[in-house]
């Protein structure tokens, strides 16, 4: 089946499309020309950005009034393919609120869903999606059979965002209709964890730590090496569960996905759920007292040593050069 | 409120200790054998367990889908405290999406009872398709709160603080309710003897999809179809070297090299 027409769930931050929502537009844009973007809330901050990354449509529902975007979006998308524009494929990012609205779409529709993909084509055995599983050490290729519209989404950073210089789109009003019970849980308020230095999934250097740490207090030679080197304190799931550090901090499969030109994996054994979430950084360096833990198998450089030891005389060294 | 009656959605998977394979013909994972408690499962037993103490009693209940009539898993959420499970096992059902799948455990819930709340964790450990509680929430028609971290009920109302990019929103919601919670919501509790032993004898109900009034669409209805498996492009190996407590130079000069520093 062909897919004559992308629909991109789109996220902003800020005045600006999020970064996963121009990859999502870029590869629509690369299988065909019809792709709509679909807000959940006010657009017209963030419409401009997206017809240059290659939307040629905009769909918004307005300002959701504190409504969570599940329930919301998902009816407002099913109301519009009722209305009778239906996209072959629709796009979401892997995250919070692409899970619940494509989980609640999936139901409205009748269709199943193929979730944490890192590419798609359009092949002689349908519409089909590629996942890694196994830590990325298998890619899975599965073919959607049934009709559209393919609910499908994406990891962070699966394809490249590139502007088309394409012109702005229209915006066409997408109204949220009555929900019912769906739609009674509401936001009280907002709170952002403050970090300093840049962003974990766009920091060109990630230091992580884990289990092999020992305490929570040891964490501290996580952020200090982070910060020496202009880089985000990063998490494995172990250390996250145990309450040493927010879950905002967690790389994984459950956590963010990062992909920096350097990281550094402290006391990190790379369980499968770790793995996952940092296999793809240029260049990986581990140090971990077991020499037969898994995350020396990914490593460029690997040390077989105490991350007590190590990371201090690191630091101090680092401290040195100023 | 006086009373709560909480379901909870629990998976029993391979143990992840062991590696992971597909089946050759299906491609889909192997789940021969024992299978046990999925681990992020814990979390949702025991805050279903510490919010219906808070409540002044009522029933926690454990609902699960597994091939064979396995129960091992479900056994251990009972050992933790869980009054009584609902198993759905069916060899109609192999092969079910994360929709069927919703489906069948909206269902099988419907069955057990009017719920005030149903917990499930975020995605399971082996397949983290990491749809189906919102998709049980939206087959029943009921509000939802995925990843909760933190969870309150007062006067038959729901309050949370959800995981968000950035943060947390803190969301009210009414009860009934579906909530997903992440791992470290709450510390699991370790099943006593005296609650292994008591799980033993406590009620597990098995049905199939026709007591449960769902049509099973197995491998052909699930709506999508695995085409290829291919292994990943593997890393090169690099170079592993055993600290003798000056490693740490090697780091630097291999920082250097990148020119990061």
């Amino acid at each position: 089946m062909a897919i004559n027409s992308i629909w991109v769930f789109a996220q902003a931050a800020g005045a600006a499309p999020t970064s996963g929502t121009l990859e999502l537009l870029t590869k629509a844009r690369a299988l065909t020309s019809n792709v709509t973007a679909f807000v959940g809330g006010d657009a017209s901050a963030i419409a401009g950005a997206l017809g240059e990354h290659g939307a040629t449509k905009v769909y918004a529902t307005g300002d959701l009034g504190g409504k969570l975007p599940g329930p919301a979006v998902s009816a407002a998308m099913k109301a519009i393919i009722d209305g009778g524009d239906s996209p072959s494929v629709i796009f979401f990012p892997q995250n919070y609120e692409g899970r619940d609205i494509m989980s609640r779409l999936s139901v409205k529709l009748d269709r199943t869903v193929l979730t944490n993909n890192i590419d798609i084509a359009d092949t002689p055995d349908g519409v089909a999606a590629t996942t890694p599983i196994f830590g990325g050490n298998t890619l899975v290729t599965t073919a959607f059979t049934g009709s559209g519209p393919h609910l499908v989404s994406f990891r962070p950073k699966s394809f490249a965002a590139e502007a088309s210089g394409g012109a702005a789109p229209t915006v066409v009003a997408a109204p949220v209709p009555e929900l019912g019970a769906t739609g009674t849980a509401k936001v009280l308020s907002v709170h952002v964890e403050e970090s300093t230095g840049p962003k974990l999934d766009e920091a060109d250097i990630v230091v992580s730590g884990g289990r092999g740490l020992g305490e929570s207090g040891k964490y501290d030679l996580v952020e200090e090496l982070a910060k020496l080197l202009k880089g985000a304190p990063g998490a494995s799931r172990a250390i996250v569960d145990a309450g040493w550090v927010p879950y905002s901090y967690q790389v994984g499969q459950t956590g963010k996905v990062v992909k920096p030109n350097v990281y550094i994996a402290a006391g990190i054994s790379g369980a499968t759920q770790h793995m996952v979430g940092m296999k793809g950084s240029k260049n990986i360096i581990a140090i971990n007292k077991d020499k037969e833990a898994p995350i020396f198998g990914v490593a460029d450089l690997g040390i077989v040593g105490d991350v007590h030891k190590v990371l201090p005389q690191l630091i101090e060294l680092l401290k040195t050069r100023g | 409120m006086e009373g709560m009656n909480i379901v909870v959605c629990v998976k029993q998977i391979p143990d992840p200790a062991t590696p992971g394979a597909l089946d050759g013909s299906t491609h889909a994972l192997k789940r021969e054998g024992k299978l046990i408690l999925d681990e992020s499962d814990g979390y949702g037993v025991e805050m279903a367990l510490q919010l219906a103490t808070n409540a002044g009693g009522g029933d926690v209940s454990i609902v699960s889908m597994a091939p064979n009539g396995e129960v091992s898993g479900m056994r251990t959420a009972l050992a933790m405290g869980a009054a009584k499970g609902m198993l759905v096992s069916d060899p109609a059902l192999a092969g079910s999406d994360a929709l069927t799948t919703a489906k069948v455990l909206a269902a099988a819930i419907a069955k057990m009872g009017a719920a005030d709340l149903i917990i499930a964790a975020t995605e399971s450990s082996d397949g983290y398709t990491g749809t189906v509680p919102e998709q049980i929430a939206e087959v029943m028609g009921l509000p939802s709160v995925t990843f909760a971290k933190k969870v309150e009920i007062a006067g038959g109302v729901l309050k949370a603080d959800r995981q968000t990019e950035d943060g947390y929103d803190e969301v009210e919601c009414p009860l009934p309710a579906v909530i997903s919670v992440t791992a470290g919501v709450v510390e699991p509790r370790y099943p006593s003897f005296k609650g292994i032993m008591a799980a033993k004898s406590k009620p597990i109900d098995t049905v199939t999809a026709a007591d449960l009034g769902v049509t099973p669409t197995g491998w052909a209805g699930a709506g999508q179809k695995v085409v290829t498996v291919a292994q990943a492009e593997a890393r090169k190996a690099g170079e592993i070297v055993e600290d003798d407590g000056s490693a740490f130079g090697k780091i630097v000069s291999y920082l250097e090299n990148l020119k990061v520093i």
